[in-house]
């Protein structure tokens, strides 16, 4: 394993508070030190990244980088992400242990990110038989969920995270009232109501998460939401929290810059599940973020082949592909100064890790060599010739944003550079 | 009586909705219906307009009145028309929306004439059309239906000389009703100043005050002093579960009989996109009545859709506007 040094560059690792120009040494896949180089340290090979930042590989607690794994964990390293969690509801559903065992065989032969897994609470996600959670966990799984469906039973919702508590397996929940979310397909508003399409009430997350946050309650299960996009929800989880509730919750960077108007006339593109909000609800949902009360942001990444979008569109599949996007999106909102650099990067990188007790997000002596170099003044328009994903699913080609990722390396090998000719996967 | 069209009226390449429309454009459409009302009391109801132009009725839905009218209007204008039944077509094999509007492009179709039963589908047809094909929405989900609008408007003009004086009442379900949205933006582009919509909140869309109207609880306060009457059909599936309790509750409370009507002007319209549901949503009496124009409408669809039909396919190439 080569060592490297990172010189010159803004290192900013919110996980030790850490914000200066230093370099960086890596050495055997680590991080050897920030600073001054160890005495006797030579590195093989050395970085200028003078004017560039310096940031822990960024961690997306919810990609689906699949069916091609090795291109669309090519995309995960042009847009600075080494950590990608996988939920469930793939396919195949990671619902046994001879699933995830190979996603993660996969993984380690064609991927350039991590992949943590996250196991099905039940079988097939069909929610009537409990999957053997310890046994996903001893395949690797980092934490189990339900998938975006939810349980709509609440004994065998209750039953699931008393046996997650008995492991103490952390539970990943989306949630949301089975019945008002039915035949949904937009927010309800004034937009649905303009479109006359079937509309699911902000209400209908808030009340899933109340009855969510009973049962951790009731069972001391520690749990992360996933993907709020009501306001109604924000005060719900914060009073959990308040009362000390082992519990953390994330937001999907879109439903941070789109809301319900962005459907315009029928636009697919921003058909997603939870769908997008109204104002009021961006606006809530980005203060919950800057006051960490959202403790992540995550792109929900989910690369689509373009008949899922030809469709009218109740019948168009719900899903973004985010993943190159997903820094210069959280980036605009510091730039529009809705919150300070230090909170957009800890919701990017330690907050998320430590959400899932993953041993990444940051640049401490010893810590997996995950990282990125970002052009902070670099101007680039995402386009349908640059995306690297196979999904061009994205209402966000052909808008320009500020800050570009230029080196990605995982376990201190570049996975990913990019320079005057163009992008490059070593 | 034909007014000038002014020059900056561009005329439609398709017509989706009603929202967005200009006043103008509006106009326009009701004028050349206007022009083509005599051709259907004529002995040879034909005109060459359209002649050698080919329309397709794609139809996901049942549909009698509308589909026929839009089939009329096509053969008065001397075009060719082909119905697609979809209950017995393609689609039904899997083929995909995608695919269908490919095959009837290969015909060398010049217009679409489209009704299906989600929300957007229109516009899933208008955004994919080749350049030289025109769309009709003839209804899509609860979204829209501007030629019935549009007719509406020509008979609500026919009998009332100005818009920008009148009250309008719409009551039904609002919430399921592409017919209540379309008529909402029409009559407020028309300069209505006072809509009415009354139904029980089951039935009535969230932010519906967004689109310009006023939410009146009770039929009799609304119906006051009002000049037209709009009721709307309740779909026979609404008439169980929780929407309503039961069509005897609902017509108690929100059916149009004689003796709510005596609240509205004595020269108040009384109007229903059909097909009505009698003693449901309105009395047999009410809708024989004198003051009923519910079978005019029906005239003046043909009307309507031919001015429609004759304006997007008259158009010159390059001249058209992007609603």
């Amino acid at each position: 394993m080569n060592r490297l040094t990172l010189s010159g560059g803004r290192v900013i690792d919110p996980a030790r508070d850490l914000d200066a120009t230093l370099d960086v040494h890596l050495s055997e896949g680590r991080v050897l030190a920030v600073g001054a180089a160890p005495a006797g340290f030579c590195p093989d090979e050395r970085i200028d990244v003078q004017g560039r930042w310096v940031l822990p590989g960024l961690v997306d607690l919810c990609a689906r980088p699949l069916p091609d794994l090795a291109q669309e964990t090519r995309a995960a390293a042009a847009g600075g992400i080494t950590s990608l969690c996988v939920p469930p509801e793939v396919t195949p559903c990671i619902d046994t242990p001879a699933v995830a065992e190979r996603l993660q065989h996969q993984g380690q032969q064609d991927a350039r990110a991590r992949l943590h897994l996250v196991g099905a609470l039940t079988c097939a996600l069909a929610g009537e038989q409990l999957a053997e959670l310890a046994a996903l966990r001893a395949a690797g799984c980092v934490a189990v969920s339900q998938g975006p469906g939810g349980l709509t039973d609440s004994q065998t919702l209750r039953q699931a995270l008393a046996y997650a508590a008995s492991h103490d397996l952390l539970v990943m929940l989306s949630p949301r009232d089975p019945w008002l979310y039915r035949h949904g397909c937009a927010h309800e508003g004034a937009t649905s109501t303009r479109l006359g399409l079937p509309a699911i009430p902000g209400v209908a997350e808030a009340i899933g998460l109340a009855r969510d946050l009973a049962l951790v309650e009731l069972t001391g299960v520690r749990a992360h939401f996933c993907r709020l996009s009501s306001a109604q929800s924000l005060p719900l989880l914060a009073q959990a929290r308040a009362r000390g509730l082992p519990v953390t919750a994330d937001v999907a960077v879109h439903h941070l810059h789109l809301c319900d108007t962005d459907l315009a006339r029928f636009d697919t593109l921003c058909r997603v599940d939870p769908p997008l909000r109204g104002m009021a609800d961006r606006t809530g949902l980005r203060q919950a973020w800057a006051d960490g009360l959202l403790t992540a942001v995550c792109s929900d990444h989910h690369p689509l082949g373009p008949d899922a979008k030809r469709l009218p569109f109740p019948q168009a599949t719900p899903g973004i592909a985010g993943l190159e996007t997903l820094l210069a999106l959280a980036l605009e909102l510091v730039w529009a100064e809705h919150l300070p650099l230090s909170r957009a990067i800890a919701s990017l990188t330690c907050a998320p890790a430590q959400a899932l007790g993953l041993p990444v997000g940051t640049l401490a002596p010893g810590a997996p060599a995950d990282l990125c170099v970002v052009d902070p003044e670099a101007i680039w328009t995402p386009t349908a010739q640059t995306q690297v994903s196979r999904g061009l699913n994205t209402p966000f080609l052909d808008r320009p944003l500020r800050g570009r990722v230029t080196h990605t390396l995982l376990g201190g090998r570049v996975v990913y550079r990019l320079d005057a000719s163009g992008s490059d996967w070593p | 009586m034909m007014r000038p069209t002014p020059p900056d009226v561009l005329p439609l390449r398709h017509l989706l909705t009603t929202d967005g429309l200009s006043r103008p454009q509006i106009l326009s459409i009701l004028d050349l219906a206007e022009s083509f009302l005599p051709v259907g009391a004529r002995a040879v109801k034909k005109v060459p307009l359209l002649r050698g132009k080919t329309v397709v009725n794609l139809f996901f839905e049942p549909s009698t009145r509308t589909r026929m009218t839009f089939e009329l209007a096509a053969k008065r204008l001397s075009a060719d028309v082909l119905n697609l039944d979809v209950a017995h077509s393609s689609t039904r094999k899997g083929e995909t929306l995608l695919d269908t509007l490919r095959n009837l492009e290969a015909m060398q179709m010049d217009m679409l004439v489209v009704r299906h039963a989600e929300s957007g589908a229109a516009d899933f047809f208008a955004r994919h059309a080749a350049p030289h094909v025109s769309v009709l929405n003839a209804g899509d989900g609860r979204h829209a239906h501007p030629t019935q609008a549009l007719l509406d408007m020509f008979t609500i003009r026919r009998h009332k000389a100005d818009f920008t004086a009148l009250t309008v009442v719409i009551v039904g379900d609002v919430a399921h009703s592409r017919v209540a949205r379309s008529q909402i933006h029409a009559l407020r582009i028309l300069g209505v100043p006072d809509i009415r919509v009354v139904a029980p909140r089951t039935l009535l869309p969230v932010d519906i005050e967004t689109l310009g109207v006023r939410v009146v609880p009770h039929l009799e306060t609304a119906l006051r002093d009002c000049d037209v009457v709009i009721t709307l059909r309740l779909q026979r599936e609404r008439m169980q579960g929780t929407f309503l309790p039961s069509e005897g509750e609902y017509f108690r409370h929100y059916g149009l009989d004689a003796a709510r009507l005596a609240l509205a002007r004595p020269d108040a319209l009384v109007m229903h996109p059909g097909p009505i549901n009698r003693n449901v949503e309105i009395a047999s009496a009410v809708a024989d009545g004198p003051q009923s124009v519910i079978l005019e409408q029906v005239t003046n669809g043909i009307a309507v859709r031919m001015a429609v039909m004759a304006q997007v396919l008259g158009r010159a190439p390059g001249q058209e506007s992007a609603a």
